[in-house]
């Protein structure tokens, strides 16, 4: 019974709110034993993280409650253990690390004295939380341990910073370290190098690790075994590879499914004038240059996808290209006119042709609209496009054009869910007929599964209306099965462009390749060959970190 | 232009509004005595003067510094009389309509030109937001009841160059908190999403970006009602505010103040009324800023719908 | 820092200027001196010498530009009431309004950052409940007629207090009583409301999953995150306090600046209305400027 590190029996949590009662799990019971790594994998909403602050002590009651279960760590019920009981296996025998390392630093106090918290907590002379704050320090790589004990968080880089918090969980060497999210916000080579570093310190150490999860990648990359949680409820468990070749829960099914990058990629063998041609357009912030000299090619109905990492300018240049930013230099002719040499009232009826559907639908949407004004706002400021009394009409079936029903017209932003927000936002776009909507990130903060749906979405709507995409991303998978072109950036400038094909297949730049190594699949065994591959890359050419 | 949504909506016809802004008014309590309570104010302020004000400036030698909770003399001395003996609860209604005067007059000028001047300041150019700005700077580096003084002391005390003494101190307010206000929210997504549409710029002005400042505006605009109507009855409690024969709550305590050892009452009873009104006008921000907040609205929903 | 430090000088010297413009020629509407000291029959000759010797005959602009090159030279002249140079008259006084407001703002600062924390700490309970209606009444009370209801109750009736004046230490005790309140109120429900968000942090969870105590989660980790927008409502309190508190003043016979500016206004003493305008405006510059540098210490995301 009680054989293992620590088990979660049965476990029930209950949140008290406004609009009622939420059972936020119901009923979990998973295990965890020294040296391996167990994933809990669900989508927004599951309440996988719910048990692991459960273990932490961090429900607040109220409003949590915990309505039935036990928690044994070594055979020991945590949830009928005093709170000061509790506080002394916090951070001294389970540690926990977050998402957003940023936010869960304390910004007024140095990385020295919150990694040294860790130790002096648990009552450790000061002396020796030092010395043993900077051995953690040089552990996790990060450079010039001692001048970095005396830096702030906000003087780190993100990758950095997370495992600043990795060497602060590990202060007073953990039996078990839970990380929940923990390379959510993180860029793709930095994730595979934290990901990489979790799992040399449980080989050194022999702890036990409990990975949080929305990523099937991540899954793939480093779990032993899985739990797959769905509205609150475990529907799926087994071994890694057990559970992506062979599930069993209709969920588990929907989930493997909708992961992207499976598909076939597109050839599209489009010619003629182009619809849009960048020349040489650059955007500099006082001395810092975001885009140098960008050049490319668009035809009608083409899907070229930007890709690059944060900071690489992609989004710079989607904003430059639609004067959100004023360029600092170059040409955009849109249909053989310069868009950047335009006056301000030009460039007012151009812009119907060319729309945005941004990355986080929740912030785009005017919350004090209502889903009829924001679509209709596209006919008041072009009066051209459709009389007045067409109005309704029209709404009604731009909104069952992208999924969703006729009542929904009357209905404000914040009464739906991401998806649904982001298909208002594409409705919003369709309202002026473009020849080219550019989708920043406009699917990466969703849920896989709404997410597959949004691009089968766009997909059909390409086919339908023969609509030009600039699609931003940062996840390679997605853009593989949705674009004709890709331009990999990097620092401001483009280093590599083709078709999909060529890109995803025969990558001639380092950098595209090294990007496309760190990618992770959501097959296990996929996953194994391609770190095979990356190792082999980082020892032909380390990879370094990024300022 | 504002358009309208011609699909029906239960929440949002105006006869359903007021309910629910009525019912979410009931759930906090406190607020709803506030609202009562300056309801009452407000009808005095409209209605008293009209009904009161002969009784009010009445000469009365038997009621010379009546004492309160007495009804010998008429119910309009159930808070006693003052030194010429006119009844202080009728003159407390009938100073309502100054004091009341005073302080709307002066938050709603405030508020239109700093809020103006906050939205260009924020939406215009660099050069003319530094100049907005650096004007606000010295009216805010002035001891605003010193500029009160001197420009009463130079203009005649009434009731309007009351009004423009104050609403000038008060307009930095407005100003900085709408620019602030606008310099966040023009970065904001939607107001990009309107710029990609081809929005012009009253249009992002007016329909993206004043509808978000405005609840903060209205709760600013409600504590500062309270904070013009203490300032105002400084003044006048210095008297340098509205001369005598008229009469604001500010310049009875001020008339009060020579009987304080023989008739207390005097004092008390408008510095009261003063008191409560400022209290309710607090309460009464403090529940719009909940009700304005589409986040925390729904506490005050909720709490409608269980009692 | 340094470079701070000289924009802000330039910023408020600007704003000093723009100042005393304004009030020197706002004053002089106000009307003649001479007709105010001089008995009503004094004669023509003896208005025409009075005017003379305080330099009022020449055209309004010769005056401004006789002014300003005195105050170039430090030169603030004179009292035409005191008789003495104008800035000893203000410097006297400030010296009392700093006093007051250091007094009141230190104790303000104690209790309503320790009140606020605690009632955070459990939102709703009676403590919380209590200490929200106490700083609601607080802020909203006019700090006339609560000057008024202390004499009345505690010098009047009780007799334990002075009603007014300078002399002993418990003359101290009603102006800073009543001074207290509403910056009580107003700081009390910004400590509360910034400590409640700080308390829901996520930095809070990590220490928490760190395993450290409540209380240094409270005094270290939260505190020091909450205090800065409580440091803005702080500075600002001062400073209207160092403008001087002209009711408390008045009502309790206390000689401080904001009983001499209003005087001097009455008195057409134009000297000293500028004067204190110099010597409040360069105390609160340099507060402003402490209020700047503690922002700094307590946040190391602040640099200057």
């Amino acid at each position: 019974m009680t054989d293992h590190l620590l088990e979660v029996q049965d476990l029930s949590v209950q949140f008290h709110s406004a609009a009622g009662t939420v059972n936020a799990v119901n009923g979990v019971s998973w295990h965890l034993d020294r040296g391996e790594t167990l994933a809990i994998l669900g989508e927004s909403g599951s309440g996988k993280s719910v048990s692991a602050s459960a273990i932490m002590n961090l429900i607040d009651t109220p409003p949590g409650e915990i309505t039935q279960g036990r928690i044994l760590f070594e055979g020991r019920d945590l949830l009928t253990a005093s709170a000061e009981e509790r506080r002394e296996i916090n951070g001294c025998r389970i540690a926990m690390i977050f998402q957003d390392p940023l936010s869960h630093f304390n910004p007024v106090y140095t990385v020295g004295w919150q990694i040294m918290e860790t130790l002096t907590a648990h009552g450790r002379p000061k002396e020796e939380a030092r010395s043993r704050a900077l051995e953690l320090l040089h552990r996790v790589g990060i450079p010039e341990p001692k001048a970095a004990m005396d830096r702030y968080p906000h003087q780190f880089s993100g990758g950095q910073r997370q495992r600043l918090m990795i060497a602060m969980a590990l202060g007073l060497q953990p039996d078990i370290l839970i990380a929940d999210e923990p390379t959510t916000a993180l860029d793709v080579t930095v994730q595979a190098e934290v990901l990489a570093l979790l799992e040399e310190l449980q080989q050194q150490t022999g702890m036990g690790l409990l990975l949080i999860t929305h990523n099937l990648g991540v899954v793939a990359e480093t779990a032993d075994r899985v739990v797959v949680m769905e509205g609150g409820r475990i529907v799926e468990r087994g071994t890694a590879r057990e559970v992506y070749h062979n599930p069993r829960h209709p969920y588990t099914c929907k989930l493997i499914a909708a992961a992207p990058g499976k598909g076939e990629m597109r050839d599209s063998a489009l010619s003629g004038e182009p619809l849009l041609r960048l020349e040489k357009v650059s955007k500099s912030y006082g001395t810092f240059t975001a885009l140098k000299g960008a050049s490319f090619d668009l035809r009608a109905g083409e899907t070229l996808a930007i890709v690059g990492e944060s900071g690489s300018g992609k989004s710079t240049l989607a904003k430059t290209l639609l004067r959100l930013e004023e360029p600092s230099g170059g040409r955009a002719l849109w249909e053989g006119e310069d868009l950047f040499a335009k006056t301000p009232r030009q460039m007012a009826r151009v812009r119907r042709q060319l729309q945005m559907v941004f990355q986080d639908p929740t912030q785009s949407l005017n919350p004090r609209m209502s889903v009829f004004d924001l679509i209709s706002e596209a006919w008041v400021i072009h009066s051209e496009i459709l009389p007045r009394a067409q109005w309704r009409d029209r709404v009604l079936q731009l909104l069952s054009q992208v999924g969703l029903q006729p009542e929904h017209a009357a209905r404000y932003p914040h009464q739906f869910s991401g998806g649904q927000r982001q298909r208002i936002a594409i409705a919003r776009a369709l309202a002026l007929e473009p020849k080219l909507i550019v989708c920043d990130e406009a699917v990466s903060a969703l849920d896989v599964s709404i997410q597959a749906q949004v691009m089968d979405l766009l997909a059909k709507l390409r086919e339908e209306l023969g609509i030009a995409f600039i699609f931003i991303a940062h996840d390679l998978p997605v853009v593989r099965d949705f674009a004709d072109h890709v331009i990999v950036m990097k620092n401001g400038k483009i280093v590599e462009q083709g078709t999909v094909r060529v890109i995803f297949d025969n990558p001639r730049e380092p950098y595209t390749q090294r990007l496309l190594a760190a990618g992770l699949d959501p097959d296990p065994d996929v996953q194994a060959a391609r770190r095979e591959a990356r190792e082999a890359l980082e020892r032909r050419a380390p990879m370094q970190e990024p300022a | 232009m504002i358009v309208s949504a011609p699909v029906p909506d239960t929440n949002h016809r105006p006869a359903q509004r007021l309910f629910t802004v009525l019912r979410m008014l009931w759930a906090d309590k406190f607020a709803f005595c506030a609202a009562l309570f300056l309801l009452v104010i407000f009808a005095c302020a409209l209605l008293g003067p009209a009904a009161l004000s002969e009784a009010a400036s009445q000469v009365n030698l038997r009621g010379r510094n009546a004492p309160p909770f007495s009804l010998e003399n008429g119910w309009q001395f159930l808070l006693g009389g003052d030194a010429l003996g006119r009844p202080l609860l009728a003159r407390i209604i009938v100073a309502a309509q100054n004091t009341i005067m005073v302080a709307a007059g002066a938050v709603a000028c405030s508020m239109v030109i700093g809020t103006t001047l906050g939205l260009i300041a924020g939406y215009a150019g660099r050069r003319v937001g530094q100049v907005i700005m650096r004007l606000a700077d010295i009216i805010m580096s002035f001891p605003s009841l010193l500029l009160a003084v001197i420009v009463l002391y130079i203009l005649a005390p009434s009731v309007g160059n009351l009004i423009i003494v104050l609403a000038i101190t008060r307009i930095p307010i407005y100003l900085r908190t709408t620019r602030a206000e606008v310099l966040e929210i023009r970065e904001r997504m939607f107001v990009q999403a309107a710029r990609v549409m081809g929005a012009s710029t009253p249009r992002i002005v007016f329909r993206h970006i004043l509808p978000v400042i405005v609840p903060t505006l209205m709760t600013i605009a409600t504590l500062d009602f309270a904070f013009v109507m203490l300032a105002e009855s400084s003044l006048s409690f210095l008297g340098i505010g509205i001369q005598p024969p008229e009469i604001t709550w500010g310049l009875m305590v001020s008339q009060g103040r020579s009987y304080l050892t023989t008739a207390w009452w005097l004092a008390f009873w408008p510095g009261l009324a003063i008191i409560l009104t400022t209290l309710s006008l607090n309460l009464l921000s403090n529940w719009l800023r909940t009700a304005l907040d589409p986040v925390q609205r729904w506490r005050l929903e909720l709490g409608g719908k269980k009692t | 820092m340094k470079r701070m430090i000289g924009q802000r000088a330039a910023a408020s010297f600007l704003a000093l200027l723009g100042l005393v413009v304004l009030v020197f020629f706002l004053s002089r509407l106000t009307g003649d001196p001479a007709a105010l000291y001089l008995p009503i029959d004094a004669s023509q000759e003896m208005l025409e010498n009075f005017r003379e010797i305080h330099g009022l005959n020449d055209p309004l602009l010769v005056q401004f530009g006789n002014y300003v090159t005195d105050l170039l030279r430090l030169d603030f002249g004179e009292s035409i009431r005191k008789a003495r140079p104008a800035i000893d008259v203000v410097l006297e006084a400030f010296v009392w309004t700093l006093q007051l407001a250091l007094i009141t703002m230190a104790l303000v600062t104690v209790t309503a950052v320790v009140l606020g924390s605690l009632a955070a700490f459990r939102v709703g309970g009676l403590f919380d409940r209590l200490t929200s209606l106490i700083s609601l009444v607080g802020a909203s009370a006019p700090d006339f007629w609560i000057a008024i209801v202390a004499i009345v109750l505690f010098s009047v009736q009780l007799g334990w207090l002075p009603t007014s004046g300078t002399g002993s230490v418990w003359h101290w005790v009603l102006p800073v009583a009543v001074l207290f309140v509403r910056p009580f109120g107003l700081i009390l429900q910004v400590v509360r409301g910034s400590m409640i968000s700080a308390l829901t942090s996520a930095y809070v969870k990590t220490a928490r999953a760190k395993g450290v105590r409540n209380r240094p989660i409270i005094f270290v980790h939260t505190l020091r995150n909450a205090m800065l927008p409580v440091i803005t409502v702080i500075g600002d309190q001062a400073a209207a306090m160092l403008n001087g508190a002209v009711i408390v003043e008045t009502i309790f016979g206390f000689p401080g600046v904001g009983k001499l500016m209003i005087d001097s206004i009455l008195q057409r003493d134009f000297n000293v209305i500028l004067a204190s305008i110099v010597v409040t405006a360069l105390a609160i510059f340099i507060m402003n400027l402490l209020i700047d540098m503690a922002y700094a210490v307590l946040d190391p995301r602040i640099r200057y």
